[in-house]
């Protein structure tokens, strides 16, 4: 390779410049290091048990089979200092989760070690899933059990909730239960409550084939038709941009 | 050597090998990095422009609560007037005093922010509010998009810049592009202006 009137010294030196210059480039783009993307959940961490990401596994391949949103599941031994608001769209990104264009992924992000946990919501599905909503989904559903110590039933509980909202039900959102009660004591409640029956009674006869419609439907998109194999899934590509929530315990 | 043919050839592959040389150190660098910039710069703008959405119901929700903290309130809502009633020039990215002013506007919003987040926590019923409480978790979001949204600018202004000024791109530039200028880029840390959460 060197050329052969170079003297020697010369080219030591041009290679140890361009080793420098290689080690700076590194220095100043220095990212996380991330563990492999080995399937929707990848519990580097190794808190969860094997038949809690079996069950994640298969929903979030259903959600992907229904919907096209990918969603991942991590749990990371160690932030490496950064603060879990940066690893986590980094990591996103690095790992490419949802598909390119839509950028409709998301991710479930624990880091156990230094009691962090996040919802990294892609570009795509921001406004499905808002930054009040993870959050909601966060404080009331994944804390208390984390506090608890029981990971593998926050991280269900909390996946669980996670794809109902992202699906489009939002009712499977925790409410304020404090708020809920001062407003139904004021009685405030109550009127929206009767309107409700009012407006089933006028449109029963259009609500209930709904109703039934919806479920029959539902039976057919059961489980059952989440056969992903764990070794074939690969992000699509998709982006992220900071959205979402975090909560520490 | 001397087959007509075959020189014909050797010329034919060395135009080839120019032109892909040519790409390679990156005849179209210019463009496509300026093109990189302005996409990130409009991302910066977007969420610098959400923020400033929500400030005036945060201040709302907020004054139903803590009347008392006029002062934090009025400086949120003038800062806010500040950082949006100015109309940005069209050379704002190549205009360092321009790029500063805009970075001290919204740098001073974020800090105003931050302090009235800060006193919020004083206040129970403020904290257990519902509205504030989605407002809040909003707020940290845009906060954390602008995070992500000026580290993605950043970074393709480095390397635009460094199209510009290394050689051999360099002198491509000043063949082809000879109006293509050096990008400003925010130096201020955000993260840096607000002010620590006072926990009472």
């Amino acid at each position: 390779m060197i050329h052969p009137r170079m003297h020697p010294q010369v080219a030591w030196q041009a290679l140890l410049a361009g080793l420098v210059y290689v080690l700076l480039a590194t220095a100043l783009y220095a990212a996380p290091v991330f563990p492999p993307l080995t399937g929707r959940v990848v519990d580097d961490a190794g808190i969860l048990s094997a038949e809690t990401q079996q069950k994640l596994t298969q929903m979030l391949a259903q959600h992907e089979a229904q919907t096209g949103n990918q969603i991942v599941i991590a749990t990371i031994k160690s932030l490496q200092g950064y603060s879990i608001d940066d690893f986590g769209y980094q990591l996103g990104r690095a790992w490419g989760i949802g598909q390119k264009g839509q950028n409709n992924g998301a991710l479930l992000l624990v880091a156990p070690n230094e009691r962090n946990v996040r919802v990294e919501v892609g570009y795509g599905l921001e406004g499905r899933l808002t930054d009040a909503q993870s959050r909601l989904i966060i404080e009331n559903l994944i804390l208390p059990e984390f506090r608890k110590g029981d990971f593998n039933t926050g991280v269900l509980v909390g996946a669980t909730t996670l794809l109902r909202v992202l699906g489009g039900d939002a009712s499977a959102l925790p409410q304020q239960t404090e708020q809920r009660k001062s407003q139904d004591e004021d009685g405030s409640g109550g009127g929206s409550v009767i309107a409700i029956i009012v407006i089933m009674f006028i449109f029963g006869r259009f609500f209930w084939p709904l109703l039934f419609l919806g479920g029959f439907r539902g039976r057919h998109g059961g489980p059952g038709r989440g056969g992903f194999s764990r070794g074939g899934f690969s992000g699509g590509g998709g982006s992220f941009g900071g959205g979402g929530a975090s909560g520490r315990w | 050597m001397s087959h007509p043919i075959a020189r014909l050839a050797a010329r034919v592959g060395a135009v080839l090998l120019l032109a892909i040389g040519l790409a390679g150190c990156g005849i179209n660098a210019v463009p496509t990095q300026d093109e990189q910039v302005k996409a990130a710069w409009s991302e910066v703008l977007n969420q610098y422009q959400r923020r400033a959405d929500l400030v005036p119901n945060l201040v709302e929700t907020v004054r139903g609560y803590a009347k008392q903290e006029q002062t934090v309130l009025t400086q949120v809502t003038e800062a806010r007037a500040r950082a949006t009633q100015v109309t940005l020039p069209a050379d704002i990215l190549t205009n360092p005093d321009a790029f500063r002013q805009f970075e001290q506007n919204q740098a001073s919003l974020g800090g105003a922010l931050g302090r009235l987040l800060a006193i919020s926590e004083q206040y129970p019923d403020l904290k257990s509010n519902q509205n504030f409480l989605a407002l809040q978790s909003q707020l940290e979001g845009t906060e954390n998009r602008i995070a992500v949204a000026r580290r993605d600018y950043i970074g393709t202004v480095q390397t635009y810049n460094t199209t510009l000024r290394t050689i051999p791109s360099r002198w491509i530039a000043a063949i082809l592009y000879p109006n293509a200028k050096v990008r400003e880029t925010f130096t201020i840390d955000e993260k840096a202006q607000e002010v620590p959460q006072v926990k009472l």
